[in-house]
């Protein structure tokens, strides 16, 4: 069940602006109103614009369907990764996956789009959902390089999961309310080669992004001063957070090392009984017996590593890099309402600059010149004046845009730990069951045998069994 | 080069085959019969008991700490009237049950003496340490010395031997009463066995393969046995890292609202997990240790076999000696000189011996050929005896070794299914707590 919300945020308005997005429901039903608030992200071209600015009201008049559980019968885009293909030029060797989308969406000229995109492409849509939206959770991508071991770029493995990964993140865009709705997703998922390309050079140039970075630097230097209590709270739990799921994946890559170091030497004990087994007359099918059984058991072993590395650890490894992206979100929201202090500090400056007696070096300067000494403080205060008109008006755009990104991250926060529960729940739900079917196997594999020495005819009835 | 001698005084046994199947089955069943009733087993309980550390100056007088272990014995028809009484008991150290054996190997030269369990641990693990004085080395050292009893009290031969009797019954005197049998001095040499090894011409056949038998079985035995104890160390490893998850989810537990719960008690199931493999191990322990005795029998049969290969020597140079002086006579009398002989040269050179001389030498030579026939039959009985009981013994021994080996491999599938039942439990367990999450 889909309830269409229409999520109205316009900071000139004084419309309260919910403080949990993906939940909340307005109560708009009436049909008069929907006809207003047309499906149309033709409006939605605010990630064009200046990073600096607060995510203009256009781009969020989303009429993007909230669900509040991802259910599958109600979802109108469908996006797989696969195919990887290398592509060799005369600069470089790289690697193409093929994106292929199916979709319901209006926005969407097609139903159907199938383009293929490198692992830069995904890198270049999540810095522009990243700068669009600041303060939202976006899922991670499959790291530059395998940070640990001699992996090649290019070794069938490392290919695979990076495949896995990059499908997860489109799909974790796609049921995000607001990122799913961002026109760079559109184009990323419909554009032919070319045309991103061109796409791409649009937008911001370097210098306006190089810009927002040193402010950005500047205002993590200073620090913000009144951070809110649930954001505090949310940092700590993010650093502990981290911290553990950073000792998962170590504890979890550590007992795969550990199962593959037995797998191998299991791998050497059966034949030992094979070899005995040459000796023997009497025991030689019992021997035999117990080497096919350890070979069975390797077998089973050998897919049950399989299975942890396919799915547990690829999850926790997930999660530590959603550790670092929180930690950057948080960060990004603290710079936010650091700007926004340091502007109304300046304000304040500026106030008591005006307000106070006209300074002495002034008077002295002004006279130097030859001015008026009346004059020049007069000058001197609507000149002030102005400024403090304009700095106003500044601070109350970056007040908005800090509450706009408090409530991003408020709604998304909750959204994300609903997600990391269910993906983490499942990743070990899974893994215990293998391992259950794990033993069950080898269970079966022992019985059989002593189920076939039980049965022969026992000549050691006959016998006295006296040691 | 070899002389040919009469079909009768030489009986050099080759590999005939002695008995027929029937008769070989009869005189199996008869061993078992008298295993029934000569077995001291059933006249006596043994056990050994606990263990006990003793301190006490060595040959060199110098402070030593060993271990002495308790025999008790009880006689099997002791109960009356629901009483229970004491066992009887003694204490023998490590190097007493060594001489025991050692008195034994000797005395009854055609009998695969059962083995000691490890003086020291060899091949370990690295949780088993190497050390004599760990307890679960001990205790696994107390359950083969009470094994090693067990076998000597049950074979028919050795339940009987009286040094025996009084090494589980009488604390003192025994060790001076085993060194007054001399049997010190009637041990083969090492060095007399080895060339009995090497120049021997006709050793029966089956005891040739027997000794490579046992080659093989040390050999496959003994990398077994390595390889089983590195997977075990492998194993030990992969349960004990999951043990991390119990700490990890513990501490995570405490941040979570929703999840705390179910990771709480997974937790708890990883820990217990993690635990299960010392008792696992320890188990196996006991089956790698089941297979250590038949790797120490290898030993036992290699002696047997050395000891058939010495006796057939000895007929082999019996025999060759009556022939040689058959041959001298024979040279004496027909005046032929067939061999080389100082004698023949030189009377070629100085001039014939006289008649009284020739004479004389004859009677001794004749002399010398009965002493010698006499000589080879002992020998040859000898040599019969030898192999008609060691082979008895060994036929018990290759059953014996049959039966126990299947059990301990049935006993190690029974481990295997314990494992995997275990790690089933654990592991929906902790699948029931993920879902609570």
């Amino acid at each position: 069940m889909s309830r269409t919300i229409d999520a109205v945020v316009s900071p000139t308005q004084t419309n309260t602006i919910p403080a949990d997005i993906s939940g909340q429901m307005l109560d708009l039903d009436e049909d008069d109103d929907l006809e207003v608030f047309s499906k149309d992200l033709t409006l939605a071209d605010g990630n064009m614009f200046n990073a600096s600015m607060p995510t203009s009201p256009g781009s969020m008049v989303n009429q993007c369907k909230f669900e509040e559980d991802e259910e599958s019968d109600s979802k109108d885009i469908f996006i797989t990764v696969d195919n990887p293909e290398s592509h060799v030029t005369a600069i470089e060797t790289f690697i193409t996956y093929r994106v292929l989308t199916k979709t319901t969406r209006s926005e969407f000229d097609n139903s159907e789009y199938e383009v293929r995109r490198r692992y830069q492409d995904f890198l270049w849509l999540k810095g522009k959902l990243e700068d669009a939206h600041s303060t939202l959770i976006v899922h991670p991508l499959p790291e530059k390089f395998v940070v640990k071991g001699m992996v090649e770029r290019f070794n069938g493995d490392f290919i695979e999961t990076r495949r896995k990964a990059l499908h997860k993140f489109l799909n974790r865009v796609a049921d995000h309310p607001i990122l799913s709705c961002s026109e760079d997703f559109k184009v990323f998922l419909s554009a032919q080669a070319w045309e991103l390309t061109t796409y791409k050079k649009q937008g911001p140039g370097f210098l306006s992004r190089m810009g927002e970075t040193v402010r950005a630097v500047a205002n993590s230097v200073r620090g913000v001063k009144n951070r809110p209590e649930e954001f505090t709270a949310i940092q700590e739990y993010v650093e502990d957070f981290s911290n553990k799921i950073g000792s998962l994946d170590k504890v979890t890559q550590r007992i795969v090392k550990e199962q593959k170091e037995y797998l191998e030497e299991l791998k050497e004990y059966g034949p030992t009984y094979t070899l005995w087994s040459g000796s023997e007359e009497e025991l030689a099918e019992q021997l035999k017996g117990v080497a096919g059984c350890i070979e069975r058991c390797c077998k089973e072993t050998e897919e049950q590593v399989g299975h942890l590395s396919d799915t547990l650890v690829p999850v926790l490894h997930e999660y530590v890099l959603c550790a670092e992206t929180l930690k950057a979100v948080l960060r990004r929201r603290d710079n936010i309402q650091a700007e926004f202090e340091a502007k109304n500090e300046a304000l304040a400056t500026k106030k008591v600059d005006r307000d106070a007696e006209s300074s002495d070096l002034g008077f002295v300067w002004g006279s130097l010149l030859g001015k008026n000494p009346e004059e020049a403080r007069h000058q001197r205060q609507e000149r002030l004046d102005g400024e403090i008109e304009e700095l106003k008006e500044e601070i109350d755009k970056l007040e908005d845009r800090v509450e706009w990104a408090n409530n991003a991250l408020k709604g998304d926060w909750g959204r994300w730990q609903r997600s990391m529960r269910g993906d983490l729940k499942s990743a070990f739900l899974s893994t215990a069951e293998k391992n259950v079917d794990y033993y069950e196997k080898c269970l079966a594999v022992w019985e059989t045998f002593l189920l076939s020495q039980r049965t022969e005819p026992s000549e050691e009835t006959d016998r006295d069994n006296t040691p | 080069m070899m002389a040919d001698s009469g079909p009768e005084e030489i009986a050099v046994i080759g590999n005939t085959d002695l008995t027929s199947a029937e008769l070989e089955n009869n005189i199996k069943n008869t061993m078992v019969e008298i295993e029934k009733w000569t077995s001291l087993l059933r006249k006596m309980e043994i056990s050994v008991g606990e263990a006990e550390k003793r301190t006490g100056k060595n040959t060199v007088n110098m402070q030593e700490i060993y271990t002495v272990y308790l025999i008790e014995t009880r006689p099997v028809d002791a109960v009356t009237e629901g009483i229970i009484p004491a066992p009887d008991s003694l204490w023998r150290r490590y190097s007493e049950f060594e001489l025991l054996r050692n008195y034994l190997l000797v005395t009854y030269p055609f009998v695969v003496v059962a083995p000691l369990p490890e003086k020291r641990a060899e091949i370990v693990w690295h949780k088993l340490s190497a050390d004599n004085m760990d307890p679960d080395f001990v205790e696994r050292r107390r359950v083969g010395l009470e094994n090693f009893l067990l076998r000597l009290a049950s074979h028919p031969v050795l339940c009987n031997d009286k040094i025996f009797y009084i090494f589980l019954t009488e604390e003192k005197g025994w060790k001076e009463m085993v060194y007054e049998t001399g049997f010190q001095a009637k041990a083969d040499s090492r060095l007399k066995a080895m060339n009995a090894a090497f120049r021997v011409k006709n050793p029966d056949k089956r005891f040739t393969e027997l000794k490579h038998y046992s080659d093989e079985l040390q050999t496959v035995v003994s990398q077994l046995l390595r390889v089983r104890a590195r997977v075990a160390d492998r194993l030990y490893g992969v349960y004990k890292v999951h043990g991390n998850y119990g700490r990890v989810f513990s501490e995570w537990s405490a941040i979570e609202k929703e999840m705390g719960d179910g990771l709480q008690s997974a937790g708890h199931h990883m820990d217990a997990y993690a635990a299960s493999v010392d008792d696992i191990l320890e188990e196996e322990e006991h089956y790698a240790d089941q297979l250590k005795e038949y790797l120490f029998y290898t030993e036992a049969l290699r002696a047997v076999c050395r000891k058939h290969e010495l006796t057939q020597f000895e007929l082999e140079m019996a025999a060759q000696d009556l022939a040689s002086k058959k041959q001298q006579k024979e040279e004496l009398v027909t005046g032929t000189v067939r061999t080389f002989s100082l004698k023949g040269m030189t009377s070629k050179l100085f001039g014939q011996e006289t008649a009284e001389q020739r004479e004389a030498k004859l009677q001794v030579l004749e002399q010398q050929i009965e002493e010698g026939e006499e000589a080879v039959k002992e020998k040859n009985t000898e040599s019969d005896e030898f192999v008609k009981t060691a082979w008895l013994d060994i036929e018990h021994f290759k059953d014996q070794k049959d039966r126990d080996l299947k059990e301990a491999l049935i006993s190690y599938a029974i481990m295997q299914i314990s494992r995997c039942k275990k790690g089933i439990q654990m592991w929906t367990n902790a699948k029931e707590c993920f879902n609570k999450m």
